[in-house]
């Protein structure tokens, strides 16, 4: 059953044409790669997946409704997105773990964030550490693990592993692998070759706007 | 103070205008220029006010204010010109500013709601709030741009706009504030205010004129943070469409 339905999407800004008439449709489960050379589109498909930008031209239907018709703010907390440069805010670690419950007006589960920051390989103590004081990869984590607090229907990912070393990347691709085990829709967007080829169930490319299916 | 005084006293002025000569700076025309403005204006604002202060009509009081109102809320627009409605933003927040401080002081019995009293006061907390608010806009139209990243990483995490826009708002608003709060904290220190001056000058004794630059002090706080706060709260909105995404 498909869950997202792209029907000929463009984006323009500038008089840019960043993507144009893009068809794709995501089904429930999907484990989806998308690669692309650089300022193909990548991210900008995710903005709009997630609603921070709307198309141009065409319309996105998301569990058989379009778009437009749902509360943006719920629609973005079933439809996360994970930037490709971590932006952490605030002081403190703490303060960008309890953000997700705070919006939602929910109890702050201290346990929930333990086990995510153990399961990244991050100790308790970053909760207290300042932000400024973080590695990139230690915000790379930090901001994959905000973005999990809560279980989102489609998990949008952006390049999350380019800051992390080896051992770090395979577990985070457990991690996405599991949820997507557990029925949450995947779309990441990565450069790493090896990775696109390890991960997922179909992959898309991007090149001059335009989106096509490659076959495995 | 006599008229011959005052003539004597503008010889003060050729001391910039040798100065800006013997500097090659090329102000003169500007000094001599900017001079006989302030005299031109400050003699028919003088005349102004002493036949509006004879009408002694609290309506007249009234509009006379609302006109003030609306020419600082048109200069304060300007600054947030690239934020869509800051004209009946600014109108709304220096009015509720303005309203609201007058209010107390005339509850209080400071002053008493004659032309004399209100129109000086009430100019005093509308061009404050003005400067404020401009403030305002200036920095709540940098932080929108140069804080994008904060704003949507928020909203992407399913924030609403307000939390998505709360550290940029409350910056905004201590923006406002702050030449407020700085000058409180030299006063008397590091100059004495205008008003407290005018007050010695024309003979009323320092002590009495305290009592007035204490009050005048706390009018400009709380306009300035009423204002501060409706305009930062009423326009922050402005820099987003209707499906909360934020316009860049």
């Amino acid at each position: 059953m498909n869950i997202l339905y792209l029907e000929k999407v463009s984006y323009q800004r500038e008089n840019k044409t960043i993507l144009k008439n893009v068809n794709l449709t995501v089904n429930e489960s999907d484990f989806i790669i998308v690669t692309g050379p650089s300022g193909s589109g990548k991210s900008t498909l995710l903005k709009l997946l997630n609603n921070l930008i709307s198309p141009t031209k065409g319309r996105i239907v998301y569990r058989g409704k379009s778009m437009e018709e749902y509360n943006p703010v719920e629609l973005r907390q079933n439809i996360s997105l994970c930037f490709q440069t971590p932006y952490l805010f605030g002081r403190t670690v703490f303060e960008n773990m309890v953000f997700p419950f705070n919006i939602r007006r929910k109890n702050i589960d201290k346990s929930m964030i333990h086990s995510l920051l153990k399961n990244l390989d991050l100790k308790e103590e970053i909760l207290h550490k300042d932000i400024k004081n973080l590695s990139g990869g230690e915000k790379q984590r930090v901001s994959l693990a905000r973005t999990l607090l809560f279980k989102p229907d489609i998990l949008l990912l952006d390049e999350i592993t380019s800051a992390l070393d080896e051992e770090n990347t395979l577990k985070v691709e457990n991690i996405i692998t599991k949820l997507n085990n557990e029925g949450v829709t995947i779309i990441w967007v990565t450069h790493n070759k090896e990775q696109a080829e390890r991960l997922g169930t179909r992959r898309i490319h991007i090149a001059g706007g335009t989106v096509s299916e490659v076959k495995a | 103070m006599k008229i011959t005084s005052l003539m004597l006293a503008s010889s003060l002025v050729m001391v910039s205008i040798i100065f800006s000569y013997s500097q090659k700076l090329k102000l003169e025309k500007d000094i001599i220029v900017g001079v006989l403005r302030a005299i031109i204006q400050l003699i028919v604002v003088g005349y102004i006010l002493n036949w509006i202060f004879g009408i002694k009509s609290p309506i007249f009081t009234t509009m006379l204010i609302l006109v003030m109102l609306f020419n600082a809320s048109l200069n304060s627009a300007k600054r947030g010109r690239n934020i869509e409605g800051t004209l009946w933003i600014s109108y709304v927040a220096i009015g509720a500013g303005t309203f609201i401080t007058i209010l107390i002081l005339v509850l209080a019995g400071t002053i008493s709601y004659s032309a004399y009293q209100i129109i000086p006061v009430s100019g005093m907390v509308i061009s404050n709030a003005m400067v404020a608010i401009g403030l305002c806009y200036r920095q709540l139209t940098s932080d929108f741009k140069n804080k994008y990243m904060e704003v949507e990483t928020k909203l992407a995490l399913g924030a609403d706009i307000l939390p998505s826009s709360i550290e940029i708002i409350r910056d905004s608003i201590r923006t406002g504030m702050q030449p407020t709060i700085d000058s409180m904290k030299t006063l008397g220190v590091v100059a004495l205010p205008g008003m407290m001056t005018g007050l010695i000058l024309a003979g009323t004794s320092p002590v009495e004129a305290i009592k007035y630059q204490i009050m005048v002090t706390f009018m400009l706080l709380s306009c300035t943070s009423i204002a501060s706060f409706l305009a930062c709260y009423l326009s922050y909105s402005r820099f987003f469409n209707n499906r909360k995404q934020l316009i860049k």
